[in-house]
């Protein structure tokens, strides 16, 4: 049974690739996904806003109150050296590498150019196998038009792009109003890759406090269905390789996701939820529904149930109470 | 050889020597000595090497005592050891100096000179420590300047093992200790040459060792004990000698040649000072300047005090010299003079008396005090003596530098005398704490010391409050080493950093003629002088100034600097003083940016350039005008309505003119008036709460967690509203048992830091708008006017009747007066609410001993105070004895009300018949234990007064003295962890255990905080702190667990932010049981490295992970059958690393070190399970009544915060 792929310019020993998550933290989870099988792994984001908070916040408080009152002229030990922002992120690319064999991706969230530039380079030379671009923008200001938005997205991939030449991918949200198109121009402006799709922290409301709750809700296999649908009809119509991502959680989902067209299938709620030792069962069922259908390969059944490949490629396009009319009819 | 010029201050020049020079280290905190043993911390937490190679290992104890007691084992064990200290720290050394110099053991200790506590506590400078250990038989080394520190460091370290005399280095309290300088560094090579390491062989070999075992440290008899202290004769006499040959090797090494006594001065001097210490410095200014105009004047420096030598002595002393005049910086009252003074006595009588002919006749003889507490000595006051020293009868035991208009010892002088060499640029900064206005003058100093071949010198006035405090910074700079160790007070540059202070102080006095003023101010350069007070126009256009302004406020914003004014008015000092070229000068300041912020990460560098960058297109000169303008003065520092002393004295100190008090205007006992900070109106917050009672649900949080007591609540009678201002906010309380009464929770405006604390606790949201609470932060200029005169007529309001006030509530406690007000504690501060709560609940019957700490320094420090009375003029009585012996001091307090009130029975007994039985019994059997009882003895006590009055015979009188004691009086022992923990432990566990009705409160921040944050035995995993710079190892000791442990003592540990309810039952419960009680009240605190607006969310945080479980100890209960503990805290239910980073004091150590950081956080974690499992067991004895078996938990229900 052949369970390999490409993905990134890079032959995967399989469809299943770990994505950007808290797991990754630790290099002996990385360890573990290596064990279990995972072809892949996305190490969680380095944010850049984080990393600017994080050093304003420490000097902030290493000061606060500094060179104010005669017996205490500060309240706190300044330690010669801060492993501070990237350093500690890089370090870990470095040991993951070390500690693995499999390809490990970094992942990436600036807030400025400069940002965007100097971290992918950074993790570049640390030593990672490619690099995830995490791009969102939620874009609340009503004088921003759709159009800037995009402008935004394709200006911070080019630039990424031209800086680095380990292979970047575009991991991406779901809210383009022109998502082929999109897509399309992504695809032009040298992405080697697209992640479909990026799900956020949701704001949530705490009735007894009255306070807005944002939390993370791990995905449900509902979630699929929107990158399934995307990737159907992205595939073969660009150059890039297609991941999916959300929703992931079983053997049927990953090969459905591979028939649409992904290259691989990424998950992060499923294990965080079942442990990673999941990434072993779902490679076993995979086996298992393969050889009984007699599949020979992942190879064989990528893009099977595309867009282009299926018998009504309609299917795709049309809104689901359509279709449901459409069945009803026809069962008459 | 090539030695680097440094910029340092005095404590890192003697703390670099004496970690190349030892091997172990003994450190406890002290102001202002603490830096020492930090710089010698840090640097062996970083590995760096003595001359040797090796690491000297650093260890923090529990006290001085507890250090000079390692140091003495560790010498005794053969290690090169040293410590460093200060004042009252010195004091707990002294038995341990006597064992080390009698014992002929080599050491140096480094004492940052200071003052001891007598009629006050002082942390400045003067020489009462050091005076207080001659005796010991340590010899004194004086160092008066910085170099100097780093020289006689050297020297004393290579003399001690020599001479096998301990040394004491010392030098002056924050004139030399924090004077930042610029000096030669010594290199390791000057310390292995000055050192003989066969001498420190032959220390090592000196060790008790049980392979060649001695036993030193006997007991002696009559008949040897004397003639054995003889033996250290030779040594001593051998000493000065040793010393002199020290310095010569070091002058040929190092070519600074220095002498036991120096001499500076006219050859054929007539007049010379004598003296020791910083002040040496400024007399050899005046003396150089005056000789240079013909006076035959001179100074005698004294650096080897102890042994003195009279040879030494009186070769320094030039033959001419006709009157002579010992400078003492001490006091020692009842003495003939003091020790300098009494010293040349001796001295030259004794050589008159040799007949040697160094001297051609006997010269006058004057002694003098000068400079106590860092009390300026310029060369105006110095000047001032050589004149006195002309006369014929000049004043002996004189003071110079204050006005003694009482027994009128002092000299005068004319203060417009000055030395100041046109040569040196003179700098003076008025700044914020906050705005780090003195790190961007150290930092300016640096970059003149280092990148020009300018000298330059720093030194800092700090304030004694802990928010909104202001710092005043002196910088000169010249082409010549300076040694002007007294502030500037002639500036060529006066930089104002915050534009509200030209309302609050005179800065310009200062400025010479056509010196530069530069201001940070919101308005340009066009409207800013229709801004400016009458004064500050006057003086302007009468030194014909050059006025810059620069909106600094603006820069901050934009570039990310917030409140830091720093980069910015530092830039634009370069720009305008021209002290180096303005490019060249803003490649130093980038430089010395990256220097200091290049650790905490790129970012910060930038933005400190961007600020850099930014402040030149904002810099305008001002054309000053030429007639004053304004309509406005400054205003009046205290109301009108003030009494006289707060008038007459309080006020001039407010106002920075405490210097010109006379001595009448001062306690002859150190007694002052209390409830003195409701005059000092500071306004420094930038928003105060504003009540909003359409949504306020009377909860009164917000009064129970305000820091400052500047939000309060009142519930009165609807026709007190009379007569109120139109804006004065009322509304129906809605409590039933109250009805028809009104309601209203009103800010101090002047008084609020604006911490944000209540408005953070505030339960109460808008539900149309639920950003908003029922108070919220508004902008102080909008509603200072009005609030301010609602808070006057808010005051007016009655207070409630207290009897029928349910004080175990968070509700009712509110209600109560607090009679601790408006302190100078930081903003957001984590231990003042529970000391509001005290004041509140026991004020006007509470004796309270205070260790000494951030609490006695916001509760006792001058000018104002914040314990308060209440109408019937009842408060507290506050008293400061030391750090050490504070549950001691209150032990005394309650022995003390104990006896005068069984004496006051005993008296009244026998007076049975004239005052009548009913009374008499009714009196005797009163029940106290609430406050309607208390209410009822005081109108008893009263009636007793009246009869008593028109009693003549003498038990009558005698009880009159005492009948107040007859109403209960409640100790409180009140004091921070340092306290408890660790150098007060001792007494504190004697305290408990004797049985007493006394009440101790802890205010646990976990570190030291006074004294700027080192670890003590409360810190706990994991935290960094000085002195764990690496994160504490071991975990907090569980001080609860050793008071529970005597089984009588009544326990609490509370976190207000957490359970209100259950601080307010803990604190009621402690004061009702009659025995020992402890609260351990966890107290956020500026040296977490927290957010202070969030504290009281911190400590709720603490409380759920089990970090801080809370619970009472109740001895009563266990009596009654009941299990004694109580956990009012669930399990915990969220892991620690939640609570814990969320403070830098943790999360600081995944950033500098994170293995560590991981290894400690799991041990923690164990820690905090461990600790609840004993808890929760323990919570299930009956130690009393159940012989140690199980009994049913007392009601279980845990205490949450009063509900809304």
């Amino acid at each position: 049974m052949d369970l390999t792929t490409r993905y990134l310019g890079r032959k995967l020993k399989n469809p299943l690739v770990a994505s950007a998550s808290p797991l990754s933290r630790h290099l002996d989870n990385i360890r573990r996904l290596e064990d279990a099988g995972a072809a892949a792994v996305v190490l969680f984001s380095l944010f850049e806003e984080e990393i600017l908070h994080e050093t304003r916040e420490l000097d902030h408080y290493l000061t606060y109150g500094s060179e104010s009152y005669a017996e205490a002229l500060n309240y706190l030990p300044a330690p010669s050296e801060f492993y501070l922002g990237p350093d500690e992120y890089l370090e870990h690319i470095r040991q993951a590498k070390a500690a693995v064999h499999i390809p490990i991706i970094g992942s990436l969230n600036g807030v400025s150019p400069g940002g965007w530039i100097n971290y992918a380079r950074k993790i570049e030379a640390a030593g990672a196998d490619a690099l995830e671009l995490n791009l969102y923008y939620i874009p609340t200001d009503p004088a921003l038009a759709s159009d800037d938005v995009e402008r935004l997205y394709l200006n911070t991939l080019k630039m990424v792009r031209q800086s680095v030449n380990m292979p970047v991918a575009l991991k991406l949200s779901p809210f383009f109003s022109a998502m082929a198109n999109m897509a399309k121009q992504f695809d032009e402006a040298g992405a080697n890759a697209l992640v479909l799709f990026n799900r956020f922290y949701q704001p949530d409301i705490d009735l007894e406090n009255l306070e807005v709750t944002p939390n993370v809700i791990l995905s449900t296999p509902q979630a699929m269905r929107l990158p399934l649908r995307w990737i159907a009809i992205l595939y073969g119509r660009i150059k890039a390789d297609l991941a999916a991502t959300s929703g992931i959680h079983t053997a049927p989902d990953v090969l459905k996701m591979l028939m649409a067209g992904a290259n691989v299938t990424m998950m992060a709620s499923a294990l965080l939820h079942h442990g990673i030792g999941h990434i072993r069962q779902v490679l076993r069922e995979m086996e298992i529904w393969m050889e009984k259908h007699e599949y020979e390969s992942v190879q064989q059944m990528q893009g099977s149930m595309s867009q282009k490949a299926v018998a009504e490629p309609a299917a795709f396009e049309r809104a689901n109470y359509i279709k449901a009319l459409h069945s009803f009819q026809t069962a008459f | 050889m090539n030695r680097q010029m440094v910029t340092i201050d005095g404590n890192e020049a003697a703390a670099y020597i004496a970690h190349k020079t030892n091997e172990v280290i003994a450190i406890y905190p002290i102001t202002p000595s603490s830096s020492m043993g930090e710089w010698a911390d840090a640097w062996s937490a970083v590995g760096k090497k003595n001359i040797w190679g090796t690491t000297p290992v650093v260890t923090e104890m529990q006290s001085e005592g507890g250090a000079s007691g390692a140091v003495h084992g560790a010498l005794q064990t053969g290690a090169l050891t040293t410590t460093f200290t200060s004042s009252q720290g010195l004091m707990l050394m002294i038995p341990n100096m006597y064992k080390i110099a009698g014992e002929l053991t080599s050491t140096v200790f480094h004492v940052a000179a200071r003052s001891l506590a007598a009629q006050a506590l002082s942390i400045f400078g003067d020489h009462s420590d050091v005076m207080a250990v001659r005796g010991t038989g340590f010899a004194l080394l004086a160092s008066a300047s910085i170099q100097e520190v780093m020289d006689f460091a050297l020297i004393a370290q290579a003399a001690t093992l020599e001479t096998r005399v301990p040394f004491l280095h010392f030098f002056d309290g924050f004139r030399t200790s924090h004077e930042v300088n610029k000096i030669e560094q010594l290199t390791e090579d000057d310390m292995q040459a000055m050192i003989d390491d066969e001498l420190v062989r032959s220390h090592r070999a000196r060790a008790l060792s049980p392979d060649h075992p001695v036993l030193r440290g006997s007991a002696q008899n009559p008949d040897v004990y004397f003639q054995g202290r003889e033996t250290v004769n030779r040594f001593y006499l051998d000493c000065p000698a040793i010393v002199q040959k020290t310095m010569d090797k070091f002058a040929g090494l190092v070519g600074r040649q220095y002498k036991l006594f120096d001499y500076a001065g006219a050859p054929d001097a007539e007049r010379v000072i004598v003296l020791m210490g910083s002040g040496a410095e400024a007399v050899q200014e005046t003396v150089d300047y005056l000789v240079k105009r013909g006076e035959k004047v001179g100074v005698v420096k004294v650096r080897l005090y102890r042994p003195f030598s009279v040879e030494h002595f009186m070769k320094a002393l030039p033959p001419t010299v006709k009157t002579i005049a010992a400078l003492d910086r001490t006091k020692e009252p009842g003495s003939l003079g003091e020790p300098l003074y009494l010293d040349m006595v001796a001295a030259i009588s004794e050589t008159v008396a040799k007949k040697n002919g160094s001297l051609n006749a006997f010269p006058r003889l004057i002694g003098g005090r000068y400079g106590l507490s860092s009390k300026e000595f310029t060369p105006a006051m110095i000047k001032g003596v050589f004149e006195e020293m002309k006369k014929a009868e000049p004043k002996n035991h004189f003071t110079v530098g204050i006005n003694d208009d009482v027994t009128h010892t002092s000299i005068a002088y004319d203060p417009a005398f000055s030395t100041e060499p046109d040569e040196v640029v003179r700098a003076m900064f008025y700044g914020l704490g906050a705005d780090g206005t003195v790190g961007a003058n150290k930092n300016s100093i640096k970059i003149i010391g280092e990148d020009t071949p300018n000298f330059a010198q720093g030194y800092f006035v700090y304030d004694s409050k802990k928010s909104g405090s202001v710092t005043v910074s002196h910088l000169r700079f010249g082409p010549r080493p300076i040694h002007s160790t007294y502030l500037v007070n002639k500036a060529n540059f006066i930089g104002c950093h915050q534009f509200g202070f030209v309302e609050k102080f005179a800065m310009l006095p200062d400025l010479v003629e056509g010196g530069t003023f530069l201001l940070n101010s919101p308005y340009g350069p066009e409207e800013v002088w229709e801004h400016l007070p009458r004064q500050l126009q006057e003086q302007l256009i009468a030194k014909q100034a050059k006025f810059y302004v620069i909106d600094g406020y603006t820069v901050a914003k934009e570039t990310g600097m917030g409140a830091r004014m720093n980069t910015i008015m530092q830039t634009c000092f370069f720009a305008i003083s021209g002290v180096l070229p303005r490019e060249e000068a803003i490649e130093a300041i980038k430089a010395a940016i990256k220097k200091t912020y290049g650790a905490k990460g790129d970012e910060i560098v930038q933005m400190n350039y961007r600020a850099v960058d930014q402040t030149l297109d904002r810099l305008y000169e001002v054309k000053v005008p030429n007639k004053v303008t304004s309509t406005f003065d400054r205003p009046p520092v205290v109301p009108k309505e003030a009494p006289d002393y707060v008038k007459n004295v309080t006020a001039k100190i407010i106002a920075g003119y405490g210097d010109e008090l006379p001595v009448s205007a001062m306690p002859v006992d150190g007694t002052f008036p209390t409830a003195t900070t409701m005059w000092e109106k500071r306004a420094i917050a930038l928003e105060i709460p504003i009540w909003d009672k359409e949504i306020c649900i009377q909860c009164n949080k917000c009064a129970l967690v305000c820091p400052h007591a500047a939000i309060r609540v009142k519930i009165y009678e609807e026709k007190e509203l009379a007569g109120a201002p139109a804006t004065f906010d009322s509304t129906d309380y809605r409590e039933r048992e109250w009805k028809g009464m009104k309601y209203t929770v009103q800010v101090a405006p002047e008084d609020c830091t604006g911490c944000g604390i209540c408005v953070e606790i505030c339960p109460a949201k808008n539900k149309r708008e639920t950003r908003l609470k029922a108070i919220n932060m508004k902008p102080l200029l909008e509603h200072r006017d009005r609030e301010r005169d609602n808070f006057d007529f808010f005051l007016k309001l009655p207070e409630v009747d207290r009897r029928k006030v349910k004080v175990n509530s968070v509700k009712g406690s509110q209600l109560l007066q607090p009679l601790f007000e408006f302190s100078g504690a930081c903003s957001g501060c984590g231990e003042t609410p529970y000391v509001k709560l005290v004041s509140q609940l026991f004020g006007d019957r509470a004796v309270i001993a205070n260790a000494t700490g951030c609490s006695s320094i916001y509760g006792g420090n001058l000018p104002t105070t914040p314990w308060a009375k209440n109408p019937e003029g009842r408060g507290p009585a506050w008293s400061n004895s030391l750090f050490e012996d504070n549950a001691e001091f209150g032990l005394g307090f309650r022995v003390t009300l104990d006896k005068h009130k069984e004496q006051a029975e005993e008296l009244l007994r026998g007076l049975q018949a004239e005052l009548g039985s009913a009374l008499v019994q009714e009196i005797l059997a009163a029940d106290q234990s609430n406050e309607t009882g208390i209410y009822a003895q005081r109108e008893r006590v009263a009636q007793l007064k009246a009869k008593l009055a028109t009693l003549h015979a003498p038990a009558a009188k005698n009880l009159l003295s005492l009948a107040d004691y007859l109403v209960k009086k409640s100790v409180w022992i009140i004091g921070g962890d340092g306290w408890a923990y660790d150098i007060g432990y001792g007494g504190l566990d004697h305290v408990l255990a004797s049985g007493k009705n006394v009440n101790i409160l802890v205010l646990d921040t976990e570190v030291y905080s006074n004294t700027g944050g080192q670890m003590s035995k409360a810190t706990p995993r994991g935290a960094v702190a000085k002195f764990a710079a690496g994160g504490k190892p071991r975990p907090k000791k569980d001080l609860a667990m050793l008071a529970m442990s005597y089984g009588n003592v009544y326990v609490a540990r509370v976190a207000m932010g957490a359970s209100d309810t259950q601080t307010v039952q803990a604190f009621v419960e402690a004061e009702q049981y009659d025995g020992p009680s402890i609260i351990i009240a966890y107290s956020h605190c500026i040296a977490h490295g927290i957010n202070m607006t969030k504290g009281m969310e911190q400590q709720k945080f603490a409380v759920n992970s089990g970090y801080w479980p809370l619970f009472r100890y109740n001895p009563v209960l266990a009596t009654e059958g009941h299990a004694p503990l109580h956990l009012d805290s669930r399990a915990p239910s969220i892991p620690v690393k939640e609570y814990m980073y969320r403070e830098t004091r943790f999360k600081m150590l995944t950033k500098s070190d994170p293995v560590s950081a991981e290894r400690l956080l799991k041990l923690a974690q164990e820690d905090v399970q461990s600790r609840w499992q004993m808890y929760e067991h323990l919570a299930t004895f009956n130690r009393a009544g159940s012989n140690g078996k199980p009994v049913a938990a007392a009601a279980a229900a845990p205490a949450e915060n009063e509900t809304k």
